[in-house]
């Protein structure tokens, strides 16, 4: 019903007179007459603003939001402090474009500059970029970094996040890239295996920390084999984790990618969410996407531009290694102002808060029912556990408000954040109790 | 004015918030971590507050006044979009949650779909792209599979006008293909003879924005698709400048095969300062099987997510920018059948409009009707004036409007492209017609000012090559 155009039939008569044309629709006359203006049967009408709200709102309260949630898998969802929402939330920031005019766009420019010196500081890298479609695509674009002539060839963890490798996959057939997966040792990326697959054509290895099943793998030991026959090592990591985890740059990473969701994105179905992309400065011209730097203007302020765009497909068209256009921006400044809020030490608390509580629900889930992690070594806030039948402990819990662990392989992926308090766990437990 | 403080240098060690509780369980430590703290900022609320809302002060947005952007399409936000998607029944559900528990998420999707697939002639849409680019390499994914289903491996290439956005040929290559450039006719349109003699055996398609870059709908587009298909290969639409055309010509008409579509301009949603936006991928029946999975489908017991059968796999994780998608199907519905229309003929009045009201004093680079947007080329005024395109865009930063395009496409020199949208009043042209009129005149009497413009804004122009060259690139603490 409305299309949120102000032009009044008056004003329109003006215009069409200042054209030289009889009607709006004879502005079409380059379109094919059989072509124009289909009859669109299976669009409906326009509803006003209070109805269109009312038939939006009544889709959202069919979906069901659970109380607790003990999932994530890719998707966590942490605390998010109330001012997150109240900075990143200004509409200056929501409606603006890609920051074209750098002088009128400094807040954008600042805030992204910012954002690069965070994820940089996560990652111990020297240079990031202003954001990925989100983790999957980030490490996707991966192996055209890492790849040249000699070497084309991309192994991936066994144990990377199922929707990372199927990402990749699809991009690397896309390139023709051959790729490969590594096999794992309870739960972790088998180093042995990992030897005996590297050869002098292999581009990069791709190493989830923590990985899928939430194990924190030897990323070091992992690195060195893959540097030692020259291949790229990458890293995606879990941006919470790099609170208490060694850096992927001391893990001697050449790429460090990851899903920024966790820093104060809500779970929102999937979407939007946050990649980054972190670099040693050798490879920074390797690096896709956006990156913003510092200058000056000619009375010697300090400014932020957009800049090294020559590696961009504006300026590069076909010879860009990336297509990417659009990023995630907004979900960027987001995350700059979540970490700005948590500060180091809340990020360690979160961190913290999230593994203890993870080790005691494993710990809880053994002693009380007896089901044992299926995997030996340390890990972060996930965990697999066995499980005599995951449909019937899954719908206890559904029937108290709680989305239990994911069924995997061998059992249930459980994930445990900060937001779950110790009596929720307890009660978890219990309910699973009550059926088995 | 003093420089705006970076984060890391507001705030001293030992301010901030308290955000979270003491951990409630025994806390548990890694035997090997983190020596060395991430060294990110320490400030109070109120310093965060202020140092947002303070670069905040230096952004300008859709809210703040007219943005002309050409090829951006920054038509107005509109508010109820954004408090639907901002209901917790959408933030606050988890990818992974069982489908039964999310049938009005995947209802939403599924409708989504439709609708997108019903203004575009198309018969399958896949909602999972991010963007516009991730939405091409999508549907040349799409193509790629197509031909390798039918054991053609001997289409290796796809046809590319010049005058094309960047993103499509860089896809292109993403995609395995290599690129044919062909360069556009004197009306900036396709040249059937050159493009007759690019199709061949190995053409695998080609990719086509229109309406064009330079704001013209190519007449001759049935022939052109025909041309394509008669070489076997298949047609890619380009769905950046849907906005002219939405409701009133569908791409699924004019023979092409897929297309994309940018959420985030055509169908309101906020650009966010560069993100996240979302890339809805199209195409027709022949080609469904291969969309990225999954698509949400309407089954016997409610909604689903369905892999396609022949799918070529994720693009992302997940189910693409869903809470972006909210936007954009709130405002889908809100519009309808005629107000999908009625925006575009009125993005297509405004442009030309303005266009006509400047077409004495600058030139224009092809004359006549134009779409949604036109393209000047200030190649003779700069020669006359000494002021180029960005000195004049530059001008206009002092008076609270966001400048056209500068120098896109290539193909025209000195280029500034406009692209007004629907939902600007007749008084907000009317002033920018006066404006540009007024630089025109500040060009001739003192060029000098409009070198050396902007002056009102927090920063002027800034060093671009320092930048490049010093690749300061992140914060340094001081030693």
């Amino acid at each position: 019903m409305g299309s949120y155009v102000p032009i009044t039939e008056k004003e329109r008569a003006e215009m069409l007179a200042r054209i030289g044309v009889p009607s709006a629709e004879a502005l079409y006359a380059d379109v094919p007459a059989g072509l124009l203006f289909p009859p669109l049967s299976g669009l409906p009408e326009g509803l006003s603003e209070m109805e269109a709200w009312e038939r939006v709102s009544a889709l959202a309260e069919k979906n069901r939001v659970y109380r607790t949630v003990l999932r994530g898998a890719g998707s966590y969802r942490h605390y998010i402090p109330a001012a997150v929402k109240a900075a990143a939330g200004r509409e200056e920031f929501v409606t603006a474009y890609t920051p074209y005019q750098p002088e009128i766009s400094q807040g954008l420019l600042q805030g992204m500059f910012e954002f690069q010196t965070m994820i940089c500081e996560l990652t111990g890298m020297d240079v990031a970029n202003a954001s990925h479609y989100d983790g999957a695509t980030a490490a996707a674009e991966t192996p055209a970094m890492c790849r040249d002539r000699r070497r084309r060839r991309v192994l991936v963890s066994g144990a990377a996040d199922p929707q990372v490798l199927e990402t990749m996959r699809t991009y690397a057939w896309g390139s023709d890239t051959p790729l490969e997966t590594v096999p794992l040792k309870d739960g972790r990326t088998d180093p042995e295996a990992l030897s005996r697959m590297l050869n002098g054509e292999t581009a990069m290895v791709y190493l989830q920390q923590p990985n899928y099943f939430g194990l924190i793998e030897d990323a070091a030991a992992i690195g060195a084999i893959v540097h030692a026959t020259g291949a790229k090592f990458v890293m995606g990591v879990n941006p919470i984790a790099c609170a208490l985890l060694p850096t992927p740059a001391l893990c001697g990473a050449d790429v460090a990618v990851g899903e920024g969701q966790p820093l104060g994105l809500e779970t929102a179905f999937g979407g939007p969410y946050l990649g980054f992309m972190a670099v040693p400065k050798r490879l920074t011209r390797q690096l896709p996407g956006r990156i913003v730097g510092q200058t000056c203007d000619a009375e010697g302020r300090r400014g932020y531009v957009l800049t090294l765009s020559g590696r961009e497909q504006h300026i590069r068209r076909e010879k860009a290694s990336s297509n990417i256009c659009s990023n995630q921006a907004h979900c960027a400044l987001t995350a700059a102002v979540y970490l700005s809020a948590m500060g180091s030490e809340g990020l360690r608390r979160a961190a913290r808060n999230s593994m203890s509580k993870a080790h005691y629900l494993a710990a809880q889930l053994e002693e009380k029912l007896g089901w044992k992690r299926v995997h030996g070594s340390e890990f972060f806030h996930e965990f697999v556990t066995e499980c005599p039948d995951t449909a019937r402990a899954l719908g206890a819990l559904e029937a108290a408000g709680i989305l239990g662990g994911l069924p995997v392989e061998g059992g249930l992926l459980w994930c445990v954040t900060e937001l779950v308090s110790k009596e929720c766990l307890d009660e978890a437990v219990a309910c699973l109790r009550e059926v088995f | 004015m003093e420089d705006l403080k970076l984060i890391f240098e507001r705030g001293e060690e030992g301010q901030g918030l308290t955000l979270l509780p003491p951990c409630d369980v025994e806390e548990h430590f890694l035997p090997e971590e983190r020596k060395e703290e991430p060294r990110l900022p320490h400030v109070s609320e109120n310093e965060l507050m202020r140092h947002y809302t303070a670069l905040s002060g230096r952004v300008h947005g859709v809210n703040h006044g007219f943005y002309p952007l050409g090829s951006c399409t920054m038509k107005y936000n509109p508010k109820v979009d954004e408090a639907t998607a901002a209901l917790p029944g959408f933030t606050r559900l988890h990818p992974l949650q069982p489908q039964e528990s999310t049938q009005g998420a995947l209802e939403a999707v599924f409708l989504c779909q439709s609708m997108l697939g019903e203004i575009t002639g198309m018969d399958a849409v896949s909602m999972q792209p991010a963007a516009g680019a991730h939405g091409e390499l999508t549907g040349l994914l799409l193509i790629k599979a197509y031909h390798e289903s039918r054991g053609n491996r001997a289409r290796t290439k796809i046809i590319v006008p010049d005058s094309a956005h960047g993103t499509n040929p860089a896809s292109a290559v993403m995609a395995g293909f290599s690129v044919v450039n062909i360069p556009s006719g004197p009306d900036g349109c396709v040249d059937l003879e050159v493009l007759r003699a690019a199709a061949g055996p190995d053409t695998a398609g080609l990719m086509l924005t229109n309406p064009n870059t330079v704001g013209i709908f190519d007449k001759n587009i049935r022939e052109i698709t025909d041309t394509i298909h008669a070489a076997g290969g298949l047609c890619y639409y380009d769905g950046a400048n849907l906005n002219a055309v939405m409701g009133v010509v569908r791409p699924g008409d004019m023979g092409f095969d897929c297309i994309h579509l940018n959420l985030h301009k055509t169908f309101a949603a906020p650009h966010g300062g560069g993100g996240p936006g979302a890339g809805a991928v199209g195409c027709k029946a022949f080609l469904a099987d291969f969309l990225p999975g999954p698509v949400a489908a309407c089954g016997d017991a409610g909604f689903v997510w369905d892999t396609p059968k022949r799918s070529i796999g994720r693009v992302k994780a997940f189910w693409g920018n869903f809470d972006v998608m909210i936007k954009s199907l709130t405002y889908l519905l809100t519009l309808g059948r005629s107000g999908v229309r009625e925006g575009a003929i009125h993005a297509v009045l405004a442009a030309n409009y303005m266009k006509a009201c400047l077409q004495d004093d600058f030139d224009m680079a092809y004359p006549g009707l134009c779409m949604h947007e036109f393209v000047m080329t200030l190649e003779r005024f700069k020669e006359e004036t000494g002021v180029s395109a960005l000195d004049l865009a530059k001008g206009m930063l002092d008076h609270g409007v966001h400048p056209p395009t500068m120098y896109f496409p290539a193909i025209v020199h000195e280029a500034l492209m406009v692209e007004p949208c629907e939902t600007e009043t007749k008084e907000t042209l009317d002033a920018a017609v006066a404006l540009y009129r007024s630089l025109g005149e500040a060009a001739r009497r003192d060029p000098e000012s409009l070198h050396t413009a902007p002056h009102k804004t927090p920063v002027g122009r800034l060093d671009e090559v320092k930048a490049a060259r010093d690749q300061i690139l992140r914060w340094t603490p001081q030693a």
